[in-house]
């Protein structure tokens, strides 16, 4: 099989996730414009100060027409300028820059922790007799149907307030991000584990596993190297979803322990009416899910034969 | 003949998979009878919760702040000397109503954009396909933090928030659902027989492609109301003192050093009713499946 299919379906795919970039853009815009009130109102929110009205008006080119505003508008979003926040009168990209760095620390944190006990629960429990999986998947069901926050507020209360093996709240070492990752962790991981479980369990019915089996080989080679890199494909598409639901989770997460980082900043700016710094998160968190799924899209069509043949 | 001995492998292999039966084939069929009753309970409780404590779930005794569950209170009282079990009775009906709004929305849209992908034209199928994949784009507690931002917080604004984020969910089910009744033998047949397009849509299609919804519908309820606590955790939703689970988790926050009764009972609530909702939801996907496969 040539490469040229795969590379026609990666670049297909590329153009769909630049199509649908530029569409959460555009439903910004439109939601803009769309709500009732004038414009300048809208991004001044709760604020009257002398020059503020200019200052939009001058930002935003609110005296062009609205072809020209839309256009000015994407142009300015791809060249990364999320304009000014009026409230901190302060650049959307430096305030947000300024914190993102706690959140994308909780996030991976917990994304990988997420990865870790899903695909060790998954592989241990996989097909085992009736109370191993009995006691396995209602750990998940669990895990997966507990709000983030109470999660939070449990652990809280079980190793800082009475063990006080951890901080209460803050983000100063490695300490105080134990907590939290395992708060935001958990669910996904329930989660993950649930769906992967399915598929190593189908992909142990396989015959290249009885191959496997006839050849000797034992039974935890068989689940690491050919059950679960068999059964781990299916599990990748859910990449993307899974790093969206850790960017929202984290939010939360944030406010349960008291954690600096994009949470606090995006909940301070909805409170004060700060459109432009929500509307970048919202849009950064959008962009960074979109670039996430469609590089996991790419990888998952690159090590899966089974897709290029189509 | 290799195929013959491989088919019989396989089969030997797979009988210890096969062979499931006690403790666990019980739970598996129980469980779902007591999530129905679970949600039955729930519903009864927030169509008329009068019935199920008579305290007010919003008088404050100071000298009763703090009450650890006793007799006299059930599940204790909170830093307000409210009653904890009358506040997690009388939340239900905030969470349901809300969890069942969004999901309204989600479905309604959903149902009316999948259909049309389904059956118009290849254009009109892809401009919706992609109008999902850029709803979908958006992680679903920021896309209600932008909501709230330009309508305000309260609990009309986070159903509809949730509502839209869930649209794309219903609609790929629904689109692809209708392509494959679209191309069944009895709706060519139907055609063929004459009947106008309307009454093949009204008596074929829209009933084998709304069987799906209750099912999807189910589970999805659970992912509702446990988006809509989240989202009254950070305060978006309802605003105190109003005895809505995820603002109570909120409230409890601040009292954890000394009192864990405030944010366990109304953390368990939400945890139940969100594991009843997914328990039924895939029951029902389960005998489903079963039935058209």
């Amino acid at each position: 099989m040539s490469a040229r299919p795969l590379l026609r379906r990666v670049a297909a795919r590329l153009a769909t996730s630049i199509l649908v970039a530029w569409g959460s853009v555009t439903t910004a815009f439109v939601a803009l414009h769309a709500l009732p009130g004038k414009i300048e109102d809208i991004l001044a929110g709760d604020l009257e100060y002398p020059g503020l009205r200019e200052a939009i008006a001058a930002e935003w080119g609110l005296d062009r027409s609205l072809p020209e505003q839309y256009v000015d508008f994407v142009a300015r979003i791809a060249s990364c300028d999320f304009g000014v926040s009026y409230v901190l009168r302060q650049p959307v990209v430096e305030i947000v820059g300024s914190q993102v760095w706690p959140t994308v620390q909780l996030a991976a944190a917990a994304g990988a922790l997420a990865l870790v006990l899903a695909v060790l629960a998954a592989t241990l429990t996989a097909g085992r007799g009736p109370l191993a999986r009995g006691v396995a998947s209602t750990v998940e069901l669990v895990c997966a149907s507990a709000p983030v926050f109470w999660i939070g507020i449990l652990l809280l209360m079980a190793f800082s307030f009475t063990l006080r093996w951890f901080p209460v709240s803050g983000a100063q070492n490695w300490k105080s991000l134990v907590l939290p990752a395992v708060a935001l962790a958990l669910p996904t991981a329930g989660l993950l584990a649930q769906v992967l479980r399915e598929a190593m369990e189908k992909t142990l019915e396989q015959p290249f596993i009885v191959t496997a089996r006839a050849r000797g080989l034992g039974e935890t080679l068989i689940r690491v190297r050919h059950v679960l890199r068999h059964a781990a494909l299916p599990a990748v598409t859910l990449g993307g979803w899974m790093i969206g639901g850790l960017l929202g989770g984290a939010v939360i997460t944030e406010k349960v322990f008291g954690r600096p980082g994009l949470g606090a900043v995006t909940l301070n700016a909805v409170l004060t009416h700060d459109v432009p710094v929500v509307l970048a998160v919202v849009l950064l968190a959008a962009f960074i899910h979109v670039a996430a799924s469609t590089l996991l899209d790419v990888v998952y069509l690159a090590i899966d034969p089974r897709l290029r043949a189509q | 003949m290799t195929d013959t001995l491989l088919d019989a492998r396989i089969a030997a292999a797979e009988a210890p998979a096969r062979r499931r039966a006690g403790l666990g084939h019980a739970l598996r069929q129980s469980a779902p009878l007591a999530a129905a009753a679970f949600i039955a309970v729930l519903a009864a409780v927030a169509i008329a919760p009068e019935l199920f404590t008579r305290a007010d779930p919003l008088a404050e005794d100071v000298m009763a702040a703090l009450k650890a569950p006793g007799a006299e209170h059930l599940f204790g009282t909170d830093r307000l000397g409210r009653d904890v079990f009358a506040r997690v009775v009388h939340g239900a009906q905030y969470s349901l109503a809300i969890g069942l709004g969004s999901a309204a929305i989600s479905v309604v849209f959903g149902v009316a954009l999948g259909l049309l992908a389904g059956l118009r034209s290849r254009l009109l199928d892809e401009a919706i396909c992609r109008l999902f994949d850029v709803i979908s784009s958006f992680p679903g507690v920021l896309l209600a933090m932008l909501v709230v931002t330009f309508l305000g917080a309260g609990m009309e604004n986070i159903a509809v928030a949730v509502g839209v984020a869930g649209i794309p969910k219903f609609g790929r089910v629904v689109r692809a659902q209708t392509q494959l009744v679209r191309d069944a033998d009895y709706v060519t047949h139907a055609v063929i027989y004459g009947r106008s397009r309307l009454a093949t849509f009204a008596a074929h299609l829209l009933p084998n492609v709304l069987t799906a919804i209750p099912v999807v519908g189910t589970v999805y309820v659970g992912t509702t109301i446990l988006a809509v606590s989240g989202l009254s955790f950070l305060g978006l939703g309802p605003q105190p003192p109003t005895p809505e689970w995820g603002v109570m988790l909120a409230e409890s926050r601040d009292v954890l050093r000394v009192a864990w009764w405030p944010s366990v009972f109304p953390g368990a609530a939400i945890t139940l009713t969100v594991i009843s909702f997914t328990v039924l939801g895939n029951a029902l996907q389960r005998r489903f499946e079963g039935r058209t496969s």
